[in-house]
């Protein structure tokens, strides 16, 4: 029956079921990860930032947030050009950091 | 008394100092290395929180320093332990032997020109913290173009601070509160222009910071966007443009300006570095002056005899320079007679 209406799913994060494995994972081999102040230079100076809402800032806090698909929807418009890689002012090795998420979600499709 | 203490830099920290310890019936020696006392004061048009002349606050502390030993335009050429004493020797021939050096060598801006993509010193209208202080007191200066009134103008927080690759991962501490303040000022004059300051974190710990935060906010309506700027270009109109992220928005974002003020931040004065070395006296890791304790005794170095306040140890306000300085006379007194009792003792 169609009562008109229907319920969003919602969209509050919750911190004791997230699944952070992956960002775990790519701690591990990027510890500068930890670094980032959530400045925004990254994404100030991104040239995909504008038309695709691509984002190393928020790529880090959703991995940070369990947010996999949204942080892989992002990843997918970089275009490797490593500009925020020169703002960074913690000196965050971004476009290396970028590559290894991409290669964690390449080994995920694998396994599929 | 006839100990010699050498007070090394004539600002707010040394010229305290010296008065204390005048007092204390000593008559110290201050090194200034420029032509006038006052260190930054002098540079400096209002001080937070209650808006105070810096002109005024400098004057009162010179004018309680008359009877100190002054030596303007010198500096140091060696500094040397000889016993219980260090012996120095100035650049206008004069050779001191003295009992205690307190190091009151302040901090420097850092250099705008090195955050090249800020423009300052490329484009037409950027200026700094200490510029737009400088205009303030009345100074010419034709990058602050307002013939027609400022429509907007910017404030970026953090330039040379928290910057691993400015070389400065530190926070500068007091720039948060002063680009309130400049903003604020800016509204005071131009009250129908645009003012916005593009910060990373506000850091309001002091005295009635919190008030100028709000009052910045509901009376005079500066825009605060946490975003740090990451390029500045300019137009055909010779306006600025800046970009940064609304991070709180998440969504890039782009301003033209009539004026753009960056906050350079506070890195340990250059001069400092040679009188380290010249002492061995170690360095933080922060690049600041370690001191024998952080927490309970921020004012020793490490080194017997040689006493630091004020900003040699990292960024200070004014307020807190002084009380360095009131403590490290009182140090300096207590050295003194702990050496006298144990020389006597000895005798």
């Amino acid at each position: 029956m169609d009562f008109g209406f229907g319920i969003a799913p919602s969209s509050s994060i919750n911190l004791d079921k997230v699944d952070l494995s992956l960002y775990r994972k790519v701690k591990e081999v990027e510890p500068d990860i930890e670094r980032c102040m959530a400045c925004g230079s990254c994404s100030a100076t991104c040239p995909a930032a504008k038309f695709s809402g691509m984002s190393v800032r928020k790529v880090i806090l959703g991995l940070q947030r369990g947010q996999q698909k949204e942080v892989r929807k992002m990843l997918s418009n970089c275009m490797l050009c490593g500009k925020c890689n020169m703002v960074c002012p913690r000196g965050i090795n971004t476009r290396h950091l970028i590559l290894s998420v991409c290669r964690y979600f390449d080994m995920k499709e694998e396994q599929k | 008394m006839k100990e010699n203490i050498v007070i090394i830099g004539g600002g707010a920290a040394g010229l305290e100092a010296a008065y204390q310890l005048l007092t204390l019936g000593y008559t110290p020696i201050i090194i200034e290395k420029s032509g006038h006392l006052g260190g930054h004061l002098y540079d400096w048009n209002r001080l937070f929180p209650d808006m105070t002349p810096a002109k005024q606050v400098a004057k009162a502390m010179m004018e309680r320093v008359k009877d100190a030993n002054i030596f303007l335009n010198t500096e140091i050429i060696s500094i040397d332990k000889k016993d219980d004493a260090y012996a120095i020797v100035l650049n206008n021939g004069i050779s001191i032997s003295c009992t205690a050096v307190l190091v009151t060598t302040g901090f420097q801006l850092f250099d705008a020109h090195k955050k090249e993509e800020y423009g300052y010193g490329i484009y037409d209208h950027v200026i700094t913290n200490k510029d737009l202080e400088g205009w303030f007191n009345g100074n010419k200066d034709r990058r602050v173009d307002d013939k027609d009134g400022l429509k907007a103008v910017g404030f970026v927080h953090c330039v040379g601070s928290r910057d691993i690759k400015a070389g400065n991962s530190q926070c500068s501490k007091v720039c948060c509160i002063t680009a309130i303040k400049q903003a604020i000022e800016m509204k005071e004059k131009y009250p129908d222009a645009e003012v916005y300051c593009f910060y990373m974190d506000l850091r309001m710990f002091g005295k009635k910071y919190e008030d100028f935060y709000i009052n910045g906010q509901k009376d005079h309506g500066i825009h605060f966007i946490r975003g740090r700027v990451s390029e500045v270009s300019e137009n055909i109109d010779g306006k600025v443009i800046v970009k940064a992220e609304d991070t709180l928005n998440g969504k890039p974002i782009k301003v033209t300006l009539d004026l753009l003020v960056l906050m350079a931040g506070i890195v340990c004065n250059s001069d400092t570095a040679k009188l380290a070395s010249a002492l061995k006296l170690p360095t933080d890791t922060d690049g600041f002056l370690k001191s024998k304790d952080n927490v309970l005794n921020i004012i020793e170095s490490p080194k017997e005899g040689i006493f630091y306040a004020g900003a040699c140890t990292g960024p200070k306000t004014v307020p807190e320079t002084v009380a360095e300085a009131r403590a490290a006379a009182l140090a300096i007194h207590n050295h003194i007679n702990s050496h006298k009792s144990w020389t006597s003792d000895s005798e």
